[in-house]
């Protein structure tokens, strides 16, 4: 790099701006001294994420449209055809395609509303000036930090749907309380096994959530709190009227943000159930299944673009949401 | 300004770098890269056999192994993208059957008949074996393995205590089968009369009881339609599996073979069925034939041999032709199927190897191999292609979960083979 730097240094210094309304080239200059810089400092990153994302996306979407299902036709072997929205509308047929989306829907429901409601418990009880808040913040956010493919290993035992003597895990637990009632399938349960991966999903993200409250909490000036009490506001009064609606922003970040998470999920399920289980079959697992050993492009797109969708449905309305909010 | 000028350099001779690694060097010596998804236990001792036995036969050619683990999916899926992206390796693994058929329909593979004219192996392998690796008059890959899949063990501890006469355990019909699970579940309810693992331990299992029920000719009539799978005899061989799986352990989801072997060497399982890979990991724990464990044909099966074979091929525009001619010169050979097969667990391809110093397993596998009556594994690629295969697994998956009862299963299954 050393050669680099001499040539850099030795370059002639550049004039400095000139105080007098100037000449249309040298303004032209000057555009491109203030904006040059920002834009190849940008540009590597809008390559980058042009090809490698929207690019990326526009081919999916080019090959959802295609009949694309053999591997002598990825190979170029066979003749791919364009087939319009076949595949789309053969997906949205299949009761096997129809049972994942259920799965997705359940799950995304149950891990919402468990991360939000323990996510705000926490950041009341630790807003409400617990003891150690400091330890209870780490403790409680630590487990977002594990990742989702070993934590779903640990939890896969945790869920051994073992029942009775042999068990293990919760199951075990359970029978040596002797509360055997308790002892169920977990993620094997027929029609609700999706939702025994939300408790692992649950227990990992809630602290998050926790922190996202606990900021917007630390957020809201005392001044607010004061004067609703001055004005005779009691507790219940307090929050809903003053602390809420200060906090509503967080939550709906919070809601975006662990929405499109649960939209994507796979490591988790596929720790915990394995790629093959019917029970807790989602979308993103369905695409691993499409393209593993059948090479099935076609289907794995389409289900990939429904997915896409599906986070956009969730995002675009705070996209636009946002966007007005920062023009008012 | 300066700055500018100066992160404009800096990236401008980073894109220059990743260009030039991107190029990568092409060196051309006498290199053979194999691909195999061999890279664990008796597998991975199997293939440095056969590089032992290409030191030999060939000195100048260096070993380069484009080993991946995970055979079910990720080996092949990786396989499948190099393959696509025309960077094959020289030779590469796969079962022969009809799993070749995506690789010889995609044009991947060269037609390997001189080769076996060269080799003098036209008669080295049985019929039924070149068949399954042979498209329209050419053969594809060479045969190196053949696996029995239809095979019952059994823990010979386990039996004892229920007891049951672990000598007595070639069942002629699934329903004398039956009888003696009921048997092992009446005398200790904290036995798992018969393990599975995974999704695909369940459709291996399905397998052969699609073998017993139908007899070999209606079973191979599934895969070449002669048979309805939609009929009511499939129907009535997919009840017997639906009464086998629930004597079955329920922690199997996700699971690996060995989960259900390892099972009944805990003495938590007393029959497992699944093909003779099994073997290894039996000797792996010091568990002694005859003593802790024991064999017999999956029940209803016996003088049938459901098998499935290795093979290696040629692709197209392999960088070292001559490098995979001396490996497939090695794989074709008595020298290479001994040394490997021995080690591996399998029985040789070829039937002219010499078999004095397998181990007893293996000599009673081959002496079936020789005699029984052949069909393919629909499970491991030899009678059901990849498609067929993967959708009769979804279909068995959600049948285990309890989301679809027998005659939706069974009308699954019938879909799922004639696609």
């Amino acid at each position: 790099m050393t050669p680099v730097s001499e040539t850099v240094t030795s370059a002639p210094p550049q004039a400095a701006p000139k105080p007098t309304p100037a000449p249309k080239r040298s303004k032209r200059k000057q555009w491109i001294k203030r904006n040059l810089p920002p834009i190849l400092l940008i540009s590597p990153s809008l390559i980058l994420v042009g090809v490698f994302v929207y690019w990326l996306i526009f081919s999916s979407v080019g090959t959802s449209l295609t009949n694309n299902h053999t591997m002598p036709q990825v190979m170029g072997a066979e003749e791919v055809e364009f087939v319009g929205l076949e595949n789309y509308a053969n997906l949205l047929r299949d009761p096997d395609f129809l049972h994942s989306l259920r799965n997705l829907g359940l799950y995304t429901l149950v891990f919402l509303v468990g991360t939000m409601f323990f996510g705000f418990l926490w950041a009341w009880i630790l807003e409400k000036r617990a003891r150690f808040e400091g330890f209870f913040r780490s403790v409680l956010l630590f487990p977002m930090a594990v990742s989702s493919v070993a934590a779903g290993v640990v939890w896969r035992w945790l869920l051994s749907p073992t029942e009775g003597k042999n068990s293990s895990g919760l199951n075990r637990i359970f029978e040596s309380l002797g509360l055997t009632g308790l002892e169920n399938s977990w993620a094997q349960d027929s029609k609700w096994g999706i939702l025994a991966v939300t408790i692992p999903a649950v227990w990992q993200l809630s602290g998050y959530v926790m922190a996202l409250f606990l900021a917007g909490f630390r957020g809201i000036p005392n001044e607010l709190r004061e004067a609703a009490r001055v004005d005779g506001a009691n507790e219940w009064q307090l929050y809903r009227h003053v602390l809420f609606p200060q906090l509503s922003p967080v939550a709906l970040s919070a809601v975006i943000i662990i929405g499109h998470m649960s939209l994507k999920v796979f490591d988790l399920i596929m720790a915990i159930a394995g790629k093959d289980a019917y029970q807790t079959m989602v979308p993103a697992i369905d695409v691993y299944n499409f393209i593993s050993g059948r090479q099935d492009y076609a289907n794995a797109a389409a289900v990939g673009v429904i997915m896409l969708l599906a986070v956009l449905v969730l995002i675009v309305p705070y996209l636009v949401h946002t966007a007005r909010e920062d023009k008012r | 300004m300066r700055r500018t000028r100066y992160v404009a350099a800096v990236g401008a001779a980073a894109l220059l770098l990743a260009a030039t690694a991107a190029c990568g060097a092409k060196d051309d010596g006498n290199k053979a890269e194999v691909f195999t998804w061999w890279t664990t236990g008796s597998e991975a001792l199997g293939l440095e056999a056969l590089q032992g036995v290409l030191k030999d036969k060939h000195p100048d050619i260096a070993f380069i192994n484009g080993g991946t683990a995970g055979g079910g999916g990720s080996a092949k899926d990786v396989l499948a993208s190099r393959l696509a992206a025309n960077d094959p390796p020289d030779s590469f693994q796969a079962h022969a059957g009809a799993e070749m058929l995506d690789y010889i329909n995609s044009g991947k593979v060269q037609d390997l008949s001189n080769l076996y004219e060269e080799f003098g192996l036209t008669t080295a392998f049985p019929a039924d074996l070149l068949d399954l690796v042979t498209k329209d008059g050419k053969k594809y890959s060479i045969p190196s393995n053949v696996h029995r899949a239809n095979v019952m063990w059994a823990s010979i501890p386990v039996l004892t205590e229920v007891g049951i006469d672990f000598n007595q355990i070639t069942y002629a019909t699934i329903s004398d089968f039956i009888a003696d699970l009921e048997k092992i579940k009446a005398a200790n309810p904290d036995i798992t009369p018969l393990t599975v693992a995974g999704t695909w331990t369940q459709v291996h299992l399905l397998e052969t009881v699609l073998i017993a029920e139908l007899g070999p000719e209606m079973y191979n009539g599934i895969w070449d339609g002669s048979t309805d799978p939609a009929g009511p005899e499939v129907g009535a061989a997919l009840g017997v599996f639906e009464t086998l799986m629930s004597y079955t352990n329920t922690d199997s989801e996700g699971e690996e073979w060995d989960f259900a072997t390892q099972k009944l060497i805990d003495g938590k399982g007393a029959f497992n069925i699944m093909g003779d890979w099994v073997p290894a990991q039996f000797v792996e724990q010091n568990q002694i034939m005859g003593t802790d464990w024991t064999w017999a044909p999956a029940p209803g099966t016996a003088g049938v041999f459901d098998f499935l074979a290795d093979s290696f091929t040629l692709p197209v525009d392999a960088p070292h032709p001559d490098g995979a001619k001396a490996w497939l010169d090695v794989i074709a050979s008595v020298e290479g199927q001994a040394a490997f097969n021995k080690v591996k667990g399998s029985i040789p391809a070829r039937t002219d190897v010499n078999l004095s110093d397998f181990s007893e397993y293996q000599q009673q596998a081959a002496a079936a191999y020789a005699q029984d009556t052949i069909v393919g594994s629909l499970q491991h690629g030899a009678a059901a292609s990849i498609a067929q295969g993967d959708a009769i697994n979804k279909a068995v998956a959600k049948f285990r979960s309890g989301n679809s009862n027998l005659s939706e299963f069974h009308a699954e299954f019938a879909k799922a083979v004639t696609g």
